[in-house]
């Protein structure tokens, strides 16, 4: 790896009202895969966008293949080979997966698509995903968010493409998709691709990349191999200060049983689901993607209906039909998806952490007293470290950690005895991850009963008292802290589609 | 108690209708004059009454349509009940609202509850209403007189009349509970995201339910203040106000994807629509050209309304989601 890079970036700068990038240096070579890591923030985003031709730089030089490279639109770079793939997903769900992957460049004869010409590139593309079984004519609506992400780097690869760049591609992904697209990766790096690859996950890091470049603060931090640097000293780097030790202390003692969820059933995805959460206690939900977890807790919540099952809040049967019920009865849910399900992304932080203890913060009559408004979120913004310019800010500015942060404080403010967290720290950056869990310590010791999913097993073995792990709506396992190991973990989430379908049907 | 940022909205929105008034004052001698705007005072109440009710429609990110066949259900029923029942003015006026707030919550219930776009059961609404309009006059229009003229006559020594005083109230009303109670901050939050608002444990039913029948209950004061400005009611009264109504609405900045708006910038988009007008006829414009200027003016604002937004740094401008790829609104990190 020597000669002319394949790009060459040098003294990168751009900022909104502050820089996102300064000075910033990189270098790609051909076949290499390199890896962008840095708190959110850092300036990864801003990178990315810039090679994609979505922003153009404030100042700076970009070299790629050794001509100047600065591309006005995303078509113009697209049309130098660099192809990125977003982290959020930009699929048209009425439209045919076929369509989807080739939309900017369908075939056609005098303006009528050739479907059956389409479908047949579309399958070829699919098969170099390893989803070659999927009929290309099948509307991408109706596919996982996995298959979903699986097909934009489809459409990526069927394009002529120099450098990819992928921004947490495996966030949706299931570990078998994982495989597949790390056996991609490999291939166009055999084939001289360059690759970026942007990621909070150091175990696939690891895996697939040959160099990482740390950012902090929109500058350029280190670059090394990646087998000579270990994730405590890269942490050290993006954080710039040592991340507190996260390992809970001690044996805890557990209140009595908070939340009783007996033979559950919802929708397709959820079949008969059974657990207890003590007052107190953290439970771990595991599992994979499409396990039926979310569905789960959106069926408790009364956000999705149930067909069948019982609640039970300390000991007593209530009737949840409804998240107006269930937050009647103390139960909250922090949703997955913030943005669609959490936050009124274009209001103040205020109006978000108070819009659920509304009645609260008003006189009679339904008159609100801005001040109690205002004293709720400066005390719910300090306790949970929200880093924004004042509590008047449009929440969609704040980073994806703040904007989960003000989410939360929503809760905090309603004051319910039973938290339902759903991914709590998906896609935020690791100080703030940081901060989140500390919280659900700190809400834990106070005495309320947590329910916590998520797809990161370290997260979960860190913060739960207990684990129980779903798959195919089932609950397969259940482990305590002294029993579980990732391996048993992982076993058990693949249990149902390891034995023989049709005996667990009963 | 107004807030900084919202005293310049409302400063920008002023000094856009004193600039279209004194442009008309150079076109024209006679339009500076006490004449034009008693006249211009005494012909907006109706609007003015139904654009507030629209405002908070849009907020939530709905719209209605059938205001200007409802106004007109509502003035016939006024009619109806002086004329042929002889009924006192407020029991006419009060029947008249009542009717308004039927209609507005029949709009709400089957949109809300039946979950179909309110665009739809408006437009049905708006049928409907007509033809009842009709069916209560038997397509005859109903002179009426003394009756109710009070209201759209200027008090002595006030120049403006009760209706307008009405409409004003109505507006600062309106923005207040807007902007200061629990139920118009639900109406903001259910516009922005109501799959949110839902899972913060609120229902957003009832909420959306009320400003569907505010409205109807607001069109159905417009067909008094409307029967009451001719001194007679006509079946086809509010014929093509609902687009005058989003006009103003729209004009005042209000958002039609929903979660933002302002009554008060709504009452200064009708005054627009309404000087605009009123300006046009007296500088001689035909009818066709005062059409054709007005619509550009809508246009224009919404125009200067999203670049006003985007220069504001908005990153959720209309602008940006007209004129860019959809991850472009993603805030930059």
């Amino acid at each position: 790896m020597s000669a002319v890079p394949l790009l060459r970036v040098t003294g990168l700068e751009k900022s909104y009202n502050v820089p996102v990038l300064s000075d910033f240096n990189f270098e790609l070579q051909c076949g290499e895969v390199h890896a962008l890591v840095g708190s959110n923030g850092a300036g990864k985003s801003t990178f990315a966008r810039i090679l994609s031709g979505l922003t153009s730089p404030d100042g700076g030089e970009m070299q790629f293949n050794g001509r100047s490279y600065a591309p006005t639109s995303k078509r113009d770079a697209e049309h130098a080979g660099v192809i990125m793939v977003l982290q959020e997903l930009n699929v048209i769900g009425t439209l045919s997966i076929a369509e989807n992957i080739f939309l900017n460049r369908l075939p056609q004869r005098g303006g009528m698509i050739r479907y059956a010409d389409l479908n047949e590139k579309a399958h070829q593309a699919l098969t170099r995903v390893g989803l070659g079984e999927l009929d290309p004519a099948t509307p991408a609506g109706q596919l996982g968010v996995g298959h979903q992400q699986l097909i934009e780097i489809a459409g990526a690869l069927s394009q002529n493409c120099h450098l990819l760049i992928l921004d947490e591609p495996t966030a949706a992904l299931t570990d078998p998709e994982i495989e597949q697209l790390f056996d991609n990766i490999r291939k166009l790096q055999a084939e001289g691709v360059g690759i970026i690859y942007v990621s909070h996950r150091m175990d696939e890091i690891r895996r697939i990349a040959n160099r990482i470049t740390v950012l902090r603060d929109g500058r350029h931090i280190a670059t090394h191999n990646v087998d000579e640097i270990t994730p405590t000293e890269l942490i050290r780097e993006m954080a710039g200060h040592d991340l507190p030790n996260s390992k809970p202390a001690g044996e805890k003692s557990l209140g009595p049983v908070a939340l009783t969820v007996r033979n559950l059933r919802a929708g397709n995805r959820v079949n008969d689901v059974s657990f207890e959460v003590r007052q107190g206690e953290i439970l771990g939900i595991a599992g994979l993607i499409g396990s039926g977890r979310t569905e789960t807790l959106r069926a408790i919540f009364g956000a999705d209906p149930k067909a069948s099952g019982e609640i039970l809040l300390q000991g007593r049967p209530v009737v949840i039909r409804s998240p107006v019920d269930a937050v009647r009865a103390g139960i909250g849910l922090i949703p997955e998806d913030r943005k669609q399900d959490g936050l009124l992304l274009s209001q103040p932080i205020r109006v978000n952490t108070t819009l659920g203890t509304l009645e609260r913060h008003a006189g009679s009559g339904g008159w609100l007293d801005s001040d109690a408004e205002v004293k709720t979120s400066d005390i719910f913004c300090q306790q949970l470290q929200v880093r924004c310019a004042s509590i008047e800010q449009p929440v969609g500015e704040l980073s994806g950690g703040n904007q989960q942060k003000v989410v939360i404080a929503r809760w905090l403010a309603r004051d319910c005895g039973v938290l339902l967290f759903d991914e709590p720290t998906r896609g935020i950056d690791v100080a703030a991850k940081d901060t989140i869990y500390q919280l659900l310590r700190g809400l834990a010791r106070d005495g309320k009963a947590l329910v916590v999913v998520s797809s990161e097993l370290i997260e979960l073995m860190s913060l739960s008292d207990r684990i129980i792990v779903m798959c195919e709506g089932r609950i397969a396992a259940e482990f305590s802290a002294s029993e579980w190991t990732q391996e048993k973990i992982t076993q058990a989430a693949f249990s149902g589609f390891m034995t023989e379908k049709g005996a667990s049907s009963s | 108690m107004i807030k900084p940022k919202k005293f310049v909205e409302y400063a920008a929105m002023l000094i856009i209708w004193l600039g279209l008034v004194l442009l008309f004052g150079m076109l024209s001698h006679n339009f500076l004059s006490t004449r034009t705007f008693v006249t211009l005072a005494n012909r907006i109440p109706a609007l003015a009454v139904i654009a507030a009710g629209m405002t908070l429609v849009l907020i939530i990110g709905g719209i209605d349509l059938s205001v200007g066949s409802v106004l007109g259900l509502c003035g016939s029923v006024v009619g109806v009940a002086l004329v042929d029942h002889h009924l006192s003015f407020w029991m006419a006026a009060l029947i008249s609202m009542a009717i308004g707030l039927a209609a507005g919550t029949f709009n709400g219930l089957i949109s809300v509850c039946l979950g179909i776009p309110s665009f739809i059961v408006t437009l049905g609404m708006l049928e409907i209403a007509r033809g009842l309009a009709y069916l209560t006059t038997n397509s005859q229009t109903k002179y009426i007189g003394s009756a109710v003229e009070g209201l759209s006559e200027p008090i002595s020594g006030l120049a403006v009349s009760p209706a307008f005083l009405i409409a004003l109230a109505v507006i600062v009303v309106g923005q207040i509970v807007l902007s200061r109670t629990v139920f118009g901050r639900y109406l903001v939050a259910i516009g922005t995201n109501e799959n949110a608002v839902r899972l913060s444990g609120i229902n957003p039913k009832p909420a959306k339910i009320a400003v569907f029948a505010l409205l109807g209950l607001l069109s159905g004061l417009g067909g008094v203040f409307y029967t009451s400005r001719l001194g007679s009611s006509d079946p086809n009264a509010g014929v093509g106000l609902e687009l005058s109504a989003i006009a103003a609405v729209v004009i005042g900045g209000t958002s039609l994807m929903g979660g933002r708006g302002s009554v008060i910038n709504t009452f200064f988009g009708v005054l627009i629509i309404a000087t605009l007008s009123a300006g046009l006829a007296q500088i001689g414009a035909s009818e066709p050209v005062k059409r054709v200027v007005t619509g550009m003016v809508i246009v224009g604002a919404v125009i200067l309304d999203a670049w006003r937004h985007h220069l504001a740094g908005s990153k959720f401008s209309l602008l940006k989601k007209l004129f860019s790829r959809p991850q472009s609104q993603k805030p930059s990190h």
